[in-house]
């Protein structure tokens, strides 16, 4: 599983491909898709950083041990955020619905 | 384990065999990474709880940056990542002058990330986009909202830049070593451990881009 090496046409790919995201991201950046907006930035980012880890960093080779302390870190990222989010969001609606007569 | 594995150039008395200690080695090398994940998480957390708060203004405040200077480093960027992946590539086959060559190159894009990052920064002195006493968003408008995106920038981009340095200098002492023929053919935890380190700035950088460049650039669309 350590011995993995991976071909260099295989980073050039990844590479053309990261490229290739940065400009669509720059171009639908350049147009209006109202809520949209954030989502299809994030998204495309998130295939970036995915095709960084998977085969940049190996993960896609890496041992299942490894491949768990990487998913854990994103993971918990993910509950910083989205249970920060729920909070802030929602703290109008809490006003509106329990503490406004 | 068998004695032949303890005779292994380069295990450590408390390991197996290397394949036991490669696999710890990046083990370690990611819940360092983990950390500096949640580290970076924060921001983006306060960043997050402020653009929802301030969306108008953090739109506003974005359209100062310069989309094409911030999308020059990204692609810097990944070219220095792609460098990166052959150096780890050139340390697994034992090609030492591959390592020094793939080293100089992705300090090469490091140096020219940093540098348009000076003159991005430097442009936003001379207009007065520094959060502070002297922040003066358009002429006569104090701007607070507009100063927290700033106030975000500058830790954002600063803390990347501050790790790229680190980065940079960890690159000239390997650059050292390879040329002392410190890398010979086999396994090298240094290198592939500097390059998941490496990448993760990278990663950092990908997300950094579309939210702090891209959130204001529709505006002049219509």
């Amino acid at each position: 599983m350590s011995e993995h090496s991976v071909s260099p046409k295989i980073y050039f790919a990844i590479f053309i491909a990261l490229c290739v995201l940065t400009g669509l991201t720059v171009w639908t950046a350049k147009h209006d898709y109202g809520a949209f907006n954030t989502p299809i930035a994030l998204s495309i980012a998130g295939l970036k950083a995915a095709l960084v880890i998977l085969w940049f960093m190996h993960v896609k080779y890496s041992s299942k041990l490894t491949q768990l302390f990487a998913f854990a870190g994103f993971f918990w990222l993910a509950i910083l955020l989205v249970f920060t989010l729920q909070d802030f969001e929602t703290r109008d609606m809490m006003n509106y619905y329990f503490f406004k007569p | 384990m068998s004695d032949h594995a303890h005779t292994a150039p380069g295990l450590a008395h408390h390991f197996d065999d290397l394949e036991q200690q490669h696999e710890t080695g990046t083990l370690g090398m990611w819940a360092f990474l983990v950390t500096e994940v949640l580290f970076f998480g924060g921001m983006f957390g306060a960043y997050a709880v402020y653009r929802s708060s301030y969306p108008e203004a953090f739109m506003r405040a974005s359209s100062h940056l310069n989309v094409d200077l911030g999308g020059i480093n990204t692609i810097v960027l990944i070219c220095s990542s792609l460098t990166m992946a052959l150096t780890v590539y050139a340390a697994q086959k034992g090609s030492k002058n591959g390592i020094i060559l793939g080293l100089l190159s992705t300090l090469f894009f490091g140096a020219v990330f940093l540098g348009v990052k000076v003159v991005e920064y430097h442009d936003k002195w001379v207009h007065h986009l520094i959060p502070g006493p002297n922040f003066q968003f358009t002429e006569g408008v104090y701007g607070g909202p507009e100063q927290l995106y700033f106030a975000l920038y500058f830790a954002m981009t600063g803390m990347h830049a501050f790790h790229m340095i680190i980065g940079m200098v960890i690159m000239v002492w390997m650059i050292f070593k390879a040329r002392r023929g410190d890398f010979t053919p086999g396994h090298h935890p240094l290198v592939e451990n500097f390059g998941l380190y490496w990448h993760f700035v990278d990663i950092v950088w990908i997300f950094l881009f579309p939210l702090l460049y891209l959130i204001g650039a529709h505006e002049g669309a219509h």
